[in-house]
């Protein structure tokens, strides 16, 4: 980055076929990617899954194996961390200890020889409400403050890119809350590109314009918060998103608009248009908030799917909420939340009931269908445990 | 004491929970004070009594009797000045020179290294394997190796870095290398188990933050290995100062290398003079002090500790 300058504007980020091995495993398989200017864009997954490497590669923290990087168009791939336009808001904060608040803040400005290093930082810290303990050390300020500081040390030198590394994961849920909101004004009122690793879903959902799910080091799927939540495309995203009734079956019929899918002697009906797949096995799923509960067996109805008798196994009740888990002999266990429209929980454990959704909010997963969860197949054959046994094998000699 | 400096960092919280005084604890600080008092502050006032002795009257050399005599002190600081600062001038640069080559040790040691615990843990034997051996004959078979018949002087006075007719021993060259030797483990080792500690991330944030290797190196590393840095050179420079084996004639020193520690060793053993032997070493104490007490303020390492 040219000293003396700020960036004007937010940058496009572009990662081009990024592959990033370490001895032993490889952390990124293959990774395209491009976030466009001004954008919040969301990295989500499990730990271990990728997302923090590919942040440290972005940050220029680590080398990639292979692939290229492009910042607002320009190749920094060869560049070193500290020349390239982006600046890190660390998951441990990384606050100097040695230096006064205002003096970490400061440290990339009078890095970039940029004039008023120290005005400039005031009103950094200003933006986070804290030029009040400017003159502290960073020890002296909790968790919160320290994390506002780590904010406002990263977005003081306007980076063309701000990458944030988890920086809410240490924070209560409270203050959490507050600085997601903080966060989401700053980056309005400056404009940036801004891209956040985490691990929590909500948090995702609620700050990003776009997030990309991760696993196993490549991305499974990519779109807006509501497009993800209301038609994922694996089973993966089904489940890490939120969660999902999941079954598999094979499709049984086909209208113009719709596939019937047999699940258990039951047909099921997706739209197409929600459906990746249309033929063979599929597996369709449902959100849980989208279920009803009946007492008495529902009148057939062509817009609705119906599911039972199942037995209510489980009643949690969580204030907005109530989380049932209904058995369904041949399906499992199917999970339904119904909002507290009245007092309390409706149904009790027990009790007899049917599910019922709205056809349109069904969706198809683009998953090869998993294999039946094993505690309902009961083979014992020896053929299939044999060949249990050697798909087991060969993963592990895969995964070694 | 100068590390008492390093004692007052932040107040106490309000809510410490209140001081009991207990005669437990009285009776067990007991040994160590009696202790101190028996060999640390008697021998002191002894010292400091010496110093201000006059000759007897009638008495032979080595003969004096409890006195006042201030004059002492301006008689040996008039007679060994050059002494005095050229202690203090040996004893910083071989400071110096050991920072210099400690550094980059304890840091491979301490950071580079940390990747592999096992060629740590062999790093760190082989700085204190030095030890091992006794401090004379360490200094004795450095005098062999600088000697003028030596492997060493005679390839570099083929080669012609060296004038045919000079000598190692016995010069400041030599003494100052012995005691930069014998001093490296002592620097080293403070530097080590600050760098050991060092959190690599504030290094990643610093290069983040626009600052590359060296400027990183100067902002973020060296100020957070500071309490190493001072530990070192106290360690290193308070011995040095007033060391009297390396400087000495029958070690690597020569006539024009003595040292304040030389010049006490021959006043108390050789001269007998112990008045100036003993005012010297009080001139030696309170000049390391001062330089001590304004090194740890000026470093700031307060905080840090």
């Amino acid at each position: 980055m040219p000293s003396g300058a700020f960036a004007d504007r937010g940058a496009d980020l572009e990662l081009v076929g990024i592959q990033k091995r370490f001895p032993g495993f490889t952390a990124i398989e293959h990774l395209d990617l491009v976030i466009p200017a001004g954008s919040f864009f969301a990295l989500l997954g499990p730990s271990g899954c990728g997302k923090t490497t590919t942040l440290r590669l972005v940050a220029g923290l680590e080398d990639p194996t292979g692939g290229r990087i492009l910042i607002g168009g320009t190749d920094v791939t060869a560049q070193k961390a500290y020349q390239r336009p982006v600046n890190t808001v660390f998951q441990s904060y990384a606050l100097f200890p040695h230096m006064t608040v205002l003096e970490n803040v400061a440290f990339g400005l009078r890095r970039r020889q940029i004039t008023d290093a120290l005005g400039k930082a005031h009103e950094a810290l200003r933006l986070v409400e804290l030029d009040h303990l400017a003159a502290r050390k960073p020890v002296q300020l909790s968790g919160g403050q320290q994390q506002r500081v780590a904010l406002a040390r990263a977005i003081v030198n306007r980076p063309a890119l701000l990458l944030l590394d988890e920086p809410l994961g240490a924070l209560d849920l409270k203050l959490r809350r507050q600085m997601q909101l903080e966060l989401k004004t700053i980056q309005e009122e400056v404009g940036l590109t801004f891209l956040h690793v985490t691990h929590d879903q909500e948090e995702a959902m609620t700050m990003a314009d776009t997030i990309a799910v991760m696993n196993k080091g490549r991305i499974e799927q990519l779109g807006a918060p509501e497009q993800l939540y209301e038609l994922p495309r694996t089973a993966f995203v089904a489940n890490f998103l939120g969660q999902s009734n999941l079954f598999t079956g094979p499709v049984v019929g086909e209208t113009s608009t719709s596939i019937a899918v047999d699940i258990a002697g039951r047909s099921i009906v997706v739209p197409k248009t929600r459906s990746h797949r249309h033929a063979g096995d599929v597996t369709i799923g449902v959100r849980p908030e989208k279920l009803t509960l009946h007492r008495d067996k529902p009148v057939h109805d062509s817009g609705h799917n119906v599911m039972g008798p199942g037995r209510v196994t489980d009643v949690s009740f969580t204030g907005v909420s109530t989380q049932y888990l209904v058995s369904v002999p041949g399906v499992g266990v199917l999970i339904v939340f119904e909002q507290n429209r009245s007092f309390g929980p409706v149904e009790g454990e027990g009790d007899e009931v049917w599910v019922t959704w709205n056809v349109e909010h069904g969706f198809g997963l683009d998953d090869d269908p998993v294999a039946p969860d094993p505690r309902f197949v009961a083979d014992t054959s020896t053929k299939s445990i044999a060949a249990q046994r050697r798909a087991a094998l060969v993963t592990e000699l895969e995964e070694a | 004491m100068a590390f008492a400096a390093f004692a007052s960092t932040a107040a106490p919280p309000t809510d410490a929970p209140p001081r009991r005084r207990s005669p437990v604890a009285l009776l067990l600080l007991l040994p160590g004070i009696l202790y101190l008092v028996l060999f640390f502050l008697a021998p002191l006032v002894a010292l400091i009594l010496t110093s201000l002795q006059a000759p007897s009257e009638f008495g032979d050399i080595g003969m004096y009797s409890y006195a006042f005599r201030w004059e002492n002190y301006v008689e040996v600081i008039g007679q060994y000045w050059p002494h005095i600062l050229r202690s203090f001038g040996y004893a910083l640069i071989a400071t110096v020179l050991a920072l210099l080559f400690s550094y980059p040790l304890a840091y491979f040691i301490g950071v580079t290294a940390r990747r592999w615990p096992l060629l740590q843990s062999l790093m760190l034997v082989l700085v204190i394997a030095p030890f091992f051996i006794s401090f004379l004959l360490r200094t004795l078979a450095w005098k062999q190796l600088l000697s003028d018949e030596s492997f060493l002087v005679t390839s570099l006075k083929a080669v012609s870095l060296l004038a045919p007719d000079a000598h190692l021993t016995g010069t400041a060259f030599s003494v100052i290398f012995g005691l930069t030797y014998n001093f490296i483990p002592f620097m080293t080792l403070p530097l080590y188990t600050t760098l050991e500690r060092l959190d690599l991330r504030y290094l990643e944030a610093g290069n983040d933050l626009y600052a590359s290797g060296f400027h990183t190196f100067r902002t973020v590393t060296i100020p957070l290995s500071m309490p190493g840095i001072v530990a070192g050179t106290l360690l290193t420079f308070i011995p040095a100062a007033g060391d009297y084996i390396n400087a000495s004639r029958d070690f690597l020193g020569g006539a024009d290398t003595q040292m304040i520690g030389n010049v006490i060793e021959a006043n108390f053993l050789v001269l007998l003079n112990y008045p100036a032997a003993a005012s010297l070493s009080i001139i030696l104490m309170t000049v390391i002090l001062v330089i001590v007490g304004v090194y740890v303020k000026r470093s700031g390492t307060e905080e840090l500790l």
